[in-house]
Order: structure tokens, then sequence, then C-alpha cells
């Protein structure tokens, strides 16, 4: 369980997270929700302590986060962020090999290539393993970056907005990975999106952020209604169950 | 390009390397050497082909070090001012002191480049308009301030002549004893061997090392030492080679990509016989007298680092 206590994160003079508590359920898809600027992704930042906070405590599993190994903290925990997308002439398969880096520190071994090639073959990239990463179209790459957190085999799994500059069709090839991911392998997955309605039809949890607090969090359930959402987003929503799904309607 | 082409290469190279020169030897000598014979090779050939090998290994790997760490192919011990702070740094030490044996004078020299490379990489994450071409000419620029200043204080004190043969390389100096220097860059080459896939890593980005669970700074810390003295230790025996690790690195990144482990080998050997290479041509061209690697390679890398730029126009 990821445990965060009254964090708070400024720069200069502005807050942009203040004193932010909550609790994230392992095993589960808990999605971050809400406006830019909500500090989503300040949050999913500090809870993969890729930045320091200024203020309180986050535990994983009962750890302090900041008396951590960061060689053990990258077998329990792992993150994808946009930023971390450079044209860097590497193979899909050597990306996705630098994942077991914690494990092997380079030197693969036969469990290793083991992860390795599960992890190709999860995210459907045999064909294009050999091709250079700047040689691809962008859900390509996104979904090369994300076998690579998969062949990290981490606990928990953080993305900041995973479905960026994905089509349809990979954004939901990713989603039911994610998914698979919580239901089948157990794995924590936490992720910041936009599309409420992919938060909607994906997620156990949601976080709503608003001007860095947390306004609600819940089940989904509890979170997609039209009075929820109208306090996140400031804007009117029509709800629709279709197929057992919820579906936010808010084009108009 | 499969590597056992560059091997060839190097090993062809490498012996008419041994047998060209105003004294005549050839490989039929080799078991019936006269005295004079033997002594050529000992003293100046062989010195000479070893501080090639090591100068064109060395210079090439920094190149590829930096490019990685710093994300920018167009960086390299001479478009950071890390050549230029290493001269400064022998200027310092010729000044204060001019007594000093070689070692002393290295360390001085090593400490302003590695100040040097770390004040480039300040100005980097100061730097907002992150263009590829706009990074190194920033480096160049800064290069050439520490230039004017060792020029200057060379003018003051009449160390003209002495800071220039540190200004353009030199292979014909190379004799026994005043090479020995350049065998300090043997470790530190085997040291980014090690680090080559951390080295890879560090180069895709803080964040990006952090998740792996990599100490981002101390891997930067590490590469940009490794540059900064082996840039000291070539500057200081055979003086400055423009360009050196900025084309190889360029080229092997090229055909075999940016995983460091596995282009290291290529850029290494293509290094030297790139080197060799040049030093071979300009000895023959103006034989029997010869032209200073500095200025082969000089024109023939300004040359190839146009291209490079022109391409890089035309893919994007």
């Amino acid at each position: 369980m990821v445990d965060v206590k009254n964090v708070s994160k400024g720069y200069g003079n502005k807050n942009v997270i203040s004193e932010v508590s909550v609790k994230i359920a392992k095993g589960k898809i808990t999605s971050f929700i809400g406006p830019n600027g909500a500090g989503k992704s300040t949050l999913l930042s500090m809870i993969s302590r890729l930045i320091a906070k200024d203020a309180g405590e986050i535990y994983i599993d009962g750890m302090d986060l900041t008396r951590c190994k960061n060689n053990d903290l990258a077998k329990k925990i792992s993150i994808l962020k946009q930023s971390n997308h450079i044209n860097i002439r590497l193979t899909v398969k050597e990306l996705v090999s630098f994942g077991r880096f914690p494990y092997s520190q380079g030197r693969l071994t036969k469990e290793d290539r083991k992860f390795i090639n599960e992890a190709i073959r999860y995210m459907e990239l045999e064909e294009i393993q050999d091709k250079f990463l700047d040689q691809l179209s962008g859900g390509q790459r996104q979904r090369a970056y994300i076998a690579m957190v998969i062949a990290q085999d981490t606990e928990y799994v953080l993305l900041d907005e995973p479905l960026n500059n994905l089509d349809m069709k990979h954004s939901v090839q990713i989603m039911k990975v994610l998914r698979k991911l919580a239901d089948e392998l157990g794995k924590t997955v936490i992720i910041v999106i936009h599309d409420i309605n992919f938060a909607s039809c994906y997620s156990d949890y949601i976080v709503a952020l608003k001007d860095g607090r947390v306004i609600k969090e819940g089940t989904t359930d509890e979170i997609i209604t039209p009075s929820v959402l109208n306090e996140v987003y400031e804007m009117d929503f029509k709800i629709e169950e279709i197929n057992r799904e919820k579906i936010c309607v808010f084009y108009s | 390009m499969k590597l056992i082409y560059l091997v060839i290469s190097f090993i062809v190279l490498s012996i008419t390397s041994l047998f060209i020169g105003v004294q005549n030897i050839s490989p039929l000598d080799l078991f019936n050497l006269s005295e004079e014979q033997a002594h050529i090779l000992l003293v100046s050939r062989f010195p000479r082909l070893v501080s090639i090998i090591l100068a064109g290994v060395s210079m090439s790997i920094c190149g590829l070090i930096m490019q990685q760490l710093t994300r920018n192919k167009f960086v390299s011990p001479t478009t950071a001012g890390t050549m230029d702070s290493a001269r400064f740094g022998i200027l310092v030490s010729l000044m204060l002191f001019s007594t000093a044996g070689p070692i002393v004078k290295m360390l001085v020299a090593f400490v302003f480049a590695l100040l040097g490379t770390f004040i480039f990489m300040k100005l980097l994450d100061k730097v907002k308009f992150k263009d590829a071409i706009f990074i190194p000419l920033v480096g160049m620029m800064f290069g050439n301030i520490v230039g004017s200043i060792t020029t200057f204080f060379a003018y003051k004190n009449d160390l003209i002549q002495n800071m220039s043969s540190w200004l353009q390389g030199n292979f014909s100096m190379m004799i026994q004893g005043r090479y020995e220097l350049l065998y300090i860059s043997i470790p530190l080459v085997l040291i980014a061997y090690l680090y080559a896939n951390k080295f890879t890593i560090a180069g895709m980005g803080e964040e990006f090392a952090v998740n792996l669970g990599l100490n981002h700074k101390q891997i930067v810390n590490i590469g940009l030492t490794i540059v900064a003295l082996i840039t000291t230790v070539v500057v200081l025996t055979v003086g400055m080679i423009p360009f050196l690790g900025l084309i190889v690195p360029n080229i092997v990144t090229m055909y075999r990509g940016d995983h460091l482990q596995k282009s290291l080998s290529h850029t290494a050997l293509l290094g030297a016989v790139f080197v060799l290479a040049c030093d071979i041509l300009g000895r023959i061209v103006i034989y029997p007298y010869e032209i200073p690697i500095g200025l082969t390679v000089g024109v023939i890398g300004s040359g190839i680092f146009l291209y490079l730029i022109m391409r890089r126009k035309a893919y994007e």
C-alpha cells in the first residue's frame, strides 16, 4: 500500500501540492484525475521519488520512501513519464532490457531474458523488437517504454499520462494491458490520466485533485457522478450507462 | 561496417605507420635491423604508433561519453571547452610551477579541464534553448573565451611559443620519454567500458536513471572526470586534436545505435584508424616534411562535421 501523509510541495512561494493525504490500495488501478495544474504529475513524481517533497511522509508497504536505497526502490516501484521519451538510437529490445538493470546491473541472466521476452510479447512488439526507437511511431514507442516498465517487474507501476499521443486503438490496448497487470499479476497501477472515460472504464479507484488538494477520492462509482465531476472540472457532465460502463458526456 | 574490417584496417595502418619516415626501414629489414634502424624503431616509430593509437582511441571514447551524457550529438571535448580549459591549466602550471615535472603539470591542467567541463555543464542547465546546434556553439564560445584568456597571459609572460606547441596536435615529437603519460588513458578507457551501461542509462535523462535505481549525478561526474583526465593527458603530450571526439562517435552511432556497450569497441577502433590514416597522410603529403596531425584531422574532420550537420538538416 502507498500511504501519503500530509505531503506538500511548492515552487517559489506557490504551493503545487498542499497537505495531500491519500492511501492507495494494492493490486488495483488507481487514477489521478483533475484539471491542468492540479498537481497530479507532481504527486506521482513524489511517490516515485523523482522529485523531493517539502513536507510530509510517504510510505510504501510501511517503508519510509526517503530511507530506502535507490536500487531497492527500483525493484519495487517503476515510473514512466512523458519526459522520458527522448530520441535515442536504441532498439526496442535494448530498451526493454534496461528494465532489468536494477536486478542484473547490465549482465543479463537467463531469467532476465525471460522477463524481457515476456514483456515484449505482452506489448506485442515481437515484430519490431530489433528496430531503433527513432524509427517507430509514437504509439509503438510508447508501447516499448511500457514494455520496459513491465520487464522491470515492480509491484508498483506508475504512469504519467500513458495515453498521450495514442490513437483509440492503442489507448484501449494499453489500458487492457494495465488491467491485466493488476488482475493477473497483482500489480498496483497508478496513472495520471486526462480522458475521463478511460478512467471510468478501467480504474478501480479514482483520486480527484484540484489546486494541489485532493477534493474527492473513492471507488470509480463514487467519483463518476455529475456532482463530483462538476466540482472537479467546473463544467456540466451527463453520465450514461452503456453496457454497464459509465460514460461521461461533456462535449457540448 | 563489420568490426573485422576495422580490425584489418587497424593492423594494416599500424604496420604502415611503423615503416613511413625519412629513415628508410622496410618490413623486410625487420629480421636484420641495423643498430640505427632498431634505434629509430624503438625510440621514435614505436612511441609514435602507440601515442597515435592511444590518443585516437581515448579521444573518440571521450566524445562518445560526452555526447551520451549531454544527449547532444555535437558535444565533444573540442566543443565543450574541455580542451581549451586544459590548455589554460597548462599555462597556469607553466607560470606558477615552471620547474614542475609532467605529473604536476598534468594535475593542474586536469583540475582546469574538469572545472571548465563542469562550467559548461552548468551553462547547459541554464540554457533554455536546447537546440542541437546551439549548445555546441555555446561551448565553442566558452572555449574561445578561455582560449583568449590563455593567449593574453601567455603574451604577458612570454610563453606564446610554449603555448602554441599545445595548440596544434603533433605526433612528430612523440619519442621515447615524451609520450608515456598517455598510458594513463588505458585504465580510464577500461573504466569507461565498465560504466558503458550506466552511461547509456544516464544519457536517457535523470528521471529515467532514477527509475532504474541509478545515482544520475554520480554517473555524470564519473563520466566527465574520465573525459577531463583523458583530454588533459592528450593535450599535454600530443596537443589539441580537434573534432576527433566529434566525428568518430557520430559515424559509429549512426550504424551501431546509442547503446554504449555496442558502440564502444567500434568507436575505439575507428578512432585509432582515423588518426592513423590522417597521420600517415600528413607524413606523405609533403614528404620528407610533415603536416601536424592537428591540421589534417582539423581539415578532414571539419569537412565531415559539416556533412553531418547537413545530413541532420535533410533528415529532419
